[in-house]
This record gives C-alpha cells, structure tokens and sequence, in this order.
C-alpha cells in the first residue's frame, strides 16, 4: 500500500466496475503528462517524499469527479496524485501539509511553459459503514464549520494544533479524508480562499474552496 | 489473527461482478471455495508463487458464511469494504433509497466508536 502514489502515465484509463455499479459514473479516458509526472517524482523524491509511482493506473471518481465538475470536455492532460486515507497506518496530518506545500514548490519550478491547477478532492465529517452513516446531515456539523474556517481563512497552524490521526475518527470513520483538504492548504499557504461554499447535504457535507496565486485572470 | 484476509475477500469479491452475485446466493459456499482456492493467491503473481500460511479464523468465517456484516465490524474488517459490497448485494432488497443503508447503520448502533 503506498502511502502517496503518482501516476506516470500518458493515459488513464477511468472508473472501476463498482464505481458504476454504485455510483453510475462512466467509463473514460484521460490524457496523461508524463514529463510533469516524471518532474514530480524525481523532485518529491529528491525533497524527502518516497513518492511511489505507477505506469498503468486505472484511476476512480476521486479524479474523474473533478474532472466532470471543472473540465466536463475532459480535454487537458492530467497528473494524478493519490494518498492513503483508508488503510492504516496512515501518514499524519503534517505530512499532508508538507505534501501540498511541496508539490507547489515542486510545480512552481517546473520549467514548461503551462498553466497548471492543482485540484484537491477530500471529505469533511463522513461515516461509510459504521452505526452513524447515511444520516440527515454529515455525521459531526460542528466539526465541518470549523473545517469550512480553517479552509477558507487559511489556519494551518489552528487546523494542525487540533487535528491529529486519532481525533479524525471523532468526527466520522471516514473523516481522514479531510488530511486531503490539508494537503491543499498546504498547498495554498497561508492565503484565504478566493472562494468558499458548502452544501449541506444528506450524509454529508460538501465543501469547495478556489485558490487564485495570481489572481483570477493569472 | 487474520483480519488482512477478511479484507481481501471483501476486496476480491466487491471488485468482481460474477463473485458478487456467487457470494450473495450461496455465501457459505462461495467463502469455503474462496478459502481453499483463492486465500493464499498474491493478486499480482502466477499460481506457484502463492502464499502458504493464510487461513480464516474460525469466527471470521462464520461470519462471511452467513452475510453477519455486525460480528464484520466488531471484529475489524474494514467498514467501507463491507459496506460497498453490501449495498452491491443488498440494496436491491429494500424498497426504497437508502433504507438498505440505514439499516445497516441501526444494526451497528450499540458501537459507540468505529
């Protein structure tokens, strides 16, 4: 189990079988960038990040959901980053943090001339499978208004002086997901959100949050 | 101790179509055939380079035999493994949206934490 995995790859295949059996999502293909993928590892490895990597990965609706909701005509390469969330013993929330600051500083220096997003999907409160799943709301509301904060105002340090792997079981099963909005503040710096909005919806809340470095036209 | 191979059932089961519906008519059957030909297979090597010392324990395949998805949880089988598969057998069951997923959840409601 590799604790952050990335693809290198010149396509991705997309979506399981039990992904459209559950979730009714399609099957697709992506175009892969191979040279960021490869500028990626060779630079995450060389900054302290054993990245593991992967030329033929199927990739799921933690990729492909971005995609439909951003880019729908799914028509610019991709690089895909994954991280362990669900198979203990998990990284800690720091190193998610340190992640995201990295593959900024890492991108940042990439010598190609491109425009680059960096797309981060995660969970905020969430039970799959145990006694508090499926309910009216996310299973922990407090919890997700004050991960909507910490987000949106950029609080690294309030999120990581409360937040450890053993309180993310508090909130939900399934709440380590939220060390993958982590990894995107990391990500982000210190800065606020551009944008914020949440959608407080059955079984859970969805929350979405846009970084613009160099503005909006940037 | 085999948790690890409770979870590759569920995981090799859940991501094969012909398997779920084999192990939701005859889960008994299905769990005693997957134990003696498929438990000790690495999933990404030949036949000859397969595991030897994997083996259920005596609860845990009780449990698979009989879909007790409760006695899953209590003996720590990943909840997202069982619950992904259990909607794939299950959900078609119930009469209306979710209900199947609700009462998956009522039946563990005496677990105060995951």
């Amino acid at each position: 189990m590799p604790q952050f995995l990335v693809g290198k790859a010149p396509f991705y295949d997309a979506n399981y079988y039990n992904e459209e059996r559950e979730f009714g999502l399609p099957r697709l293909l992506l175009k892969g960038h191979e040279e960021l993928s490869a500028h990626i590892l060779r630079s995450g490895i060389d900054a302290g990040f054993d990245l593991a990597f992967s030329n033929e990965l199927r990739v799921d609706h933690s990729i492909t959901c971005p995609i439909f909701t951003v880019r729908p005509q799914n028509d610019l390469p991709v690089v895909p980053v994954y991280t362990n969330i669900f198979a203990p013993p998990l990284p800690r929330p720091e190193r998610f943090v340190k992640l995201g600051r990295a593959l900024r500083e890492i991108i940042g220096a990439w010598p190609g001339d491109l425009r680059v997003a960096l797309i981060g999907t995660g969970h905020l409160s969430l039970e799959l499978g145990g006694p508090r799943q499926f309910g009216q709301h996310g299973p922990d509301p407090d919890f997700d208004a004050q991960a909507v904060r910490w987000i949106a105002n950029g609080d690294i340090d309030g999120c990581l002086a409360s937040v450890t792997l053993g309180s993310l079981h508090a909130p939900g099963n399934a709440t380590h997901g939220f060390m993958d909005f982590m990894l995107m503040m990391g990500a982000a710096g210190y800065s606020k959100a551009d944008y914020v909005d949440s959608l407080d919806l059955f079984h859970t809340m969805e929350a979405y949050f846009t970084w613009y470095p160099n503005g909006v036209g940037g | 101790m085999s948790k690890y191979l409770v979870d590759k059932f569920l995981f090799t089961i859940d991501r094969d179509p012909d398997l779920v519906e084999r192990y939701r008519a005859d889960p008994a059957g299905t769990v005693a055939w997957w134990e003696a030909e498929k438990a000790n297979r690495i999933l990404n090597c030949i036949g000859g380079e397969a595991s030897t010392w994997l083996s259920f324990t005596g609860e845990e395949r009780d449990a698979l035999s009989v879909h007790d998805h409760v006695t899953l949880f209590q003996l720590g089988a990943h909840p997202f493994l069982t619950l992904t598969l259990w909607i794939a057998m299950f959900e078609r069951d119930y009469p209306e949206p979710l209900r199947m997923q609700r009462d998956f959840a009522a039946r563990l409601a005496h677990f105060n934490l995951p």
